[in-house]
């Protein structure tokens, strides 16, 4: 049974710092070599091509409907596969890329600022602190400019101009105006024309839908995926779905922090069910923190809403001087008494620096005790977003025309009127550049399971830039893996398999063992208290800035709390309803797991990196350090058993077309 | 502040159900309606009560997935979702009830939770522009003069939520479809399936037993996204010109 899960106290022998073991490198055999730009036609080309005739007789799963899900199975569907979609929400129009506020970049370079393919893939290497495949991002840059053609087909109505052509906005620092959107609702509108397409192909009899299912293991037969085991969260039934391949496209996992901006079903259980059958987990601990969140604002809080960060463009952010004054009016604290700390450590980039830069700054003038707003446990953790000079600079119709919606948003969720108080802004945990190992063709370690989308680590090393999520989404459904997977189904049909085959009956045992072992435990302590607990560690340990003593503390901590929630947990109803209590234990038991497998990732880690900062590791006067020569890599983590440890495999980053350069900001 | 809850508890979609009444007291005002449920779930949890169902994702207004009948009004007493109504709203002493969208054509599940297949089934029917991946265009072929697009983009909002019904006394989703109708025929790549798409969408609508439009208006009022009822006068419009062209 799977269901216990402590790892022993003392560390095994030969470990890595007691925690790991080091296995062979690994590295990516489907990237055709030579001049970048010609890649990804060579390996279209290369992929073997599937007869139309043949289509229909290969079955494809697909969970999750998000940009990368919904796009990868309208896709598929139109191609004329057996496509079977699964989502856990009760339409597909509803997974979590529909939250997206910014917009999505392509190298279209309608604003001939200089622009250019090239230039969107450079960029994109050097957002990501170096820490990301060339030869992928190219592609994602070079079929960014298909996505606007693909989704303004559909109807996705973008912003435009007086002319009747798109518009474009600069985002997230970047000096071109590549940035499509419309208005504040960017993820919404693609979201629905995937959506729309894919119910299209469930008219057309392509896809089948099965919506409020969760996936809760993957099907390994003879070293390939072959389906997946799902709950009907409506009947409680346990189901057995096989396929010739599995895609996950199941998104992120940053509600392993509790809260975080996305949704709060949001899981990492697709993905690491499958990393537990094998699938290599790439960079775990690759998270993104942004810097314009509303701030928590009691124990009651459930989850955290994003503000965009166009915001940072007008508004001006600071705390006060002094400590004293974090609880008076802050019309009332003088300009001289004010810290506009960004604009005074970066002159040149002042509001608009990186996000990671922003959201360190904002938690380290917390820390010192002056930040803003209730206090949330010791610290006000809180700085003011200030339009004041906004205001008096654009008047207010400006103001509201610019950004009126964030700001009734903001009025909405705080009760306070950002026209005359100056906002409360907060980092909070948005996106995982983590996720399952894939290589060029998006294939896990596993063969015939594909991963797509935020689930996978693949495009954005260590840091994401804005506007790049929705990009490599759509790129990846639409566009790269209905050509990979053709390489892959090409070998197939594979052997017919039915439930009794031992591998899956066991898988089916393993589901079923899990679900009753969640209910019959009864203990003292509900699901969410665990779930606050882990996310509190996390958010603390292996958040903004880590650091070894912490990490190992973190570590123990998780271990802790894992082995009593199999001991404690209470979870009420039964399991042939809906019961959705069931369904977050499951969901928390793995980011249990996975907590862990996030600090040891950081603790290995030795060095300053994109998203995060090692208190190790550091320049003298503070600013992140990175250490090209030991941790050019990606880590790849294996599974190591229930009560093994991870298995850590290296993929050299190889840069051929960018330098390698420490990012300055001063 | 303390409240008294009243609330719809249903163990399943056929079994009976009944209003059962819950007091909740240390409810701050800047919870959100949804967290002052997710503390009524901690209690009745430790108390060995199954909690509540209701649905959510989000919990920031846009995926569409929350939706409570707040004593009497779709999403309560503000033009915005459940998950984006707080307790400010409310005050000390207050009773409040909450029961799901109550239409045939979204049957009740479990407590608060409905099953609202059918709305993706009217998309199914021709809520949709027909562009195989790979397809399209260069996106520049096609100018959109600004105020089309501006008007799709409004109705475009819509994000399927159900509240046009639950607050409609016909139960009809002409709100919601209108939207749809009207997003996609503003634009040029909306016009070759135009006739078709509204013919299909409205013969699937009435299947599916939502009820006719009588020009109350409760559906606009109750939309979080504040979508007008003139995109029921454009989906008529168009029926009438899609059937007398003889679609
Ligand atoms: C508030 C917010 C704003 C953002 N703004 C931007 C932006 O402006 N620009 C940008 O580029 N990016 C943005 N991002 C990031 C971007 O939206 C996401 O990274 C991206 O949309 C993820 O898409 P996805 O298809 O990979 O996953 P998702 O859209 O998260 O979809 C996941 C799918 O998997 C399903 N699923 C998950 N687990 C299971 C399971 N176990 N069983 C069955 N189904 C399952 C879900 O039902 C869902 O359908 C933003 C993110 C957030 C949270
Ligand atoms: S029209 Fe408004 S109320 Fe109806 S489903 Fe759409 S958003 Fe919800
Ligand atoms: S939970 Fe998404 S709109 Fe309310």
């Amino acid at each position: 049974m799977t269901t216990t899960s402590t790892t022993p106290d003392s560390p095994l022998p030969g470990l890595v710092h007691g925690l790991y073991a080091e296995g062979e490198p690994i590295r990516d055999t489907k990237a055709p070599t030579g001049p970048i730009d010609r890649r990804w036609n060579t390996r279209k080309f290369e992929a073997s091509l599937v007869n139309p005739a043949n289509r229909r007789k290969l079955s494809v799963i697909i969970v999750g409907t998000g940009l990368a899900g919904g796009a990868a199975a309208a896709t598929l569907g139109e191609a004329g596969y057996n496509v079977k979609s699964f989502c856990y929400q009760d339409s597909p129009r509803r997974a979590h890329s529909i939250a997206a506020q910014g917009g999505i970049n392509a190298a279209k370079n309608y604003k001939e600022d200089g622009d250019s393919v090239y230039r969107l893939f450079y960029d994109t290497v050097k957002g990501g602190d170096y820490r990301s495949r060339e030869s992928n991002v190219y592609r994602l840059a070079e079929v960014s400019t298909n996505i606007i053609d693909q989704c303004v087909a559909q109807g996705v109505p973008f912003a435009r101009e007086y002319g009747g052509l798109l518009d474009n906005r600069s985002f997230g620092g970047v000096q071109v105006s590549r940035t499509f959107y419309a208005r504040g609702q960017t993820g919404q509108q693609l979201l629905i024309g995937a959506y729309q397409a894919l119910e299209r192909q469930v008219a057309a009899g392509t896809v089948e839908m099965f919506n409020r299912h969760e996936m809760l293991e993957v099907v390994v037969v003879d070293g390939k995926a072959r389906g997946i085991i799902a709950r009907d969260l409506v009947t409680g039934e346990i189901e057995t779905h096989l396929a010739d391949a599995v895609v996950l496209a199941s998104g992120g996992y940053g509600n392993v922090f509790y809260l975080s901006t996305n949704a709060m079903g949001s899981n990492v259980t697709a993905t690491w069910r499958a990393h537990r059958k094998g699938a290599y987990f790439g960079n775990p601990c690759y998270t993104q923190i942004h810097p314009t969140c509303i701030p928590v604002a009691g124990e009651h809080q459930s989850k955290l809403t994003l503000m965009s960060e166009s915001l940072r463009n007008d508004g001006r952010i600071w705390v006060p001087k002094n400590a004293a004054d974090c609880e008076k009016d802050p019309r009332e604290i003088p300009e001289e008494d004010r810290d506009y700390y960004l604009e005074r450590i970066y002159p040149s980039f002042g509001n608009l620096v990186p996000r990671d830069i922003a959201s360190r700054q904002a938690k380290n003038v917390c820390d010192e005790g002056r930040g803003v707003g209730p206090k949330v446990g010791d610290f006000r953790r809180g700085v003011y977003l200030d339009f004041t000079d906004a205001l008096k600079r654009m008047s207010a119709e400006a103001v509201a025309e610019k950004y009126g919606n964030l700001l009734d948003m903001y009025q909405r969720i705080t009760g306070e009127n950002p026209y005359e108080v100056p906002m409360r802004i907060y980092p909070a945990v948005h996106y995982t550049m983590g996720g399952l190992w894939v290589d060029y063709d998006l294939q896990s370690s596993i063969p015939g399971l594909f991963v797509t989308g935020e689930a996978n680590f693949s495009d954005h090393g260590a840091n994401r830039l804005g506007a790049s999520a929705l990009m490599q989404g759509l790129a990846d459904g639409y566009f790269v893996l209905p050509h990979t997977i053709r390489d892959y189904l090409a070998k197939g049909p594979f052997d017919k398999l039915d439930e009794s085959h031992e591998a899956v009956a066991e898988a089916r045992a393993s589901v079923d063992a899990r679900v009753a072992k969640l209910l019959s435990i009864n203990g003292d302590r509900s699901v969410d208290s665990f779930h606050k607990e882990l996310g509190n560690i996390m958010w603390e340990y292996c958040g903004m800035e880590r650091s070894e003593e912490g990490l190992r503390k973190a570590i123990d901590l998780i271990r802790g709390l894992r082995d009593e929630f199999w001991r404690n947990v209470k979870v009420l109803g039964a399991a042939d309803t809906l019961n959705q209590s069931l369904e977050k234990a499951g969901r928390v038991a793995d980011f249990l797991e996975l907590g862990e497998l996030m600090c040891i990732d950081a603790l290995h880690r030795r060095e300053s990196c994109g998203g995060h900062f090692r208190a190790e590791s550091q320049t003298e006067d503070g600013e992140a350090l990175r250490h090209d020569d030991e941790f050019a890599y990606v880590a790849a983590w294996e599974w190591g058993g229930q009560d093994g440890a991870p298995v850590l495999h290296k993929e050299d980053l190889v840069y051929e077309f960018v330098e390698l350069k420490q990012r300055s900001y001063k | 502040m303390n409240l008294t809850l009243k609330i719809w508890r249903q163990a399943g979609p056929t079994t009976k159900g009944e209003m059962v009444t819950y007091p909740v007291t240390e409810i701050s005002e800047d919870m959100s309606f949804l967290e002052m449920l997710d503390v009524l779930n901690e209690q009745l949890n430790a108390r060995g009560e199954e909690p509540i169902a209701f649905d959510s994702d989000c919990r920031e207004g846009i995926c569409g997935m929350c939706g409570l009948m707040i004593s009497g009004k779709a999403h309560g007493p503000e033009v915005t979702t459940t998950c984006q109504l707080h307790m400010r709203s409310f005050s000390d002493g207050d009773e409040i009830t909450v029961e799901p969208w109550r239409a045939d054509a979204f049957p009740v599940i479990k407590d608060l939770v409905v099953d609202r297949s059918s709305f993706d089934r009217i998309i199914q029917a021709g809520g949709f522009i027909s562009a195989n991946t790979g397809s399209a265009p260069e996106a520049h072929s096609v100018p959109v003069p600004k105020d089309k697009a501006d008007r799709a983009f409004m109705a475009a909002a819509c994000i399927g939520c159900g509240a046009c019904v639950a607050a409609c006394p016909n139960a009809s989703g002409m709100l919601f479809m209108g939207a749809k109708i009207t997003h996609l025929g503003e634009l040029p790549q909306g016009q070759p399936e135009r006739d078709a798409r509204v013919v299909n969408m409205v013969s699937q609508h009435d299947h599916e037993g939502f009820g006719g439009c009588t020009n109350i208006g409760e559906c606009s009022s109750a939309c979080p996204k504040e979508i007008p009822l003139d995109v029921i006068n454009q989906l008529n419009k168009d029926l009438r010109g899609a059937l007398m062209r003889g679609e």
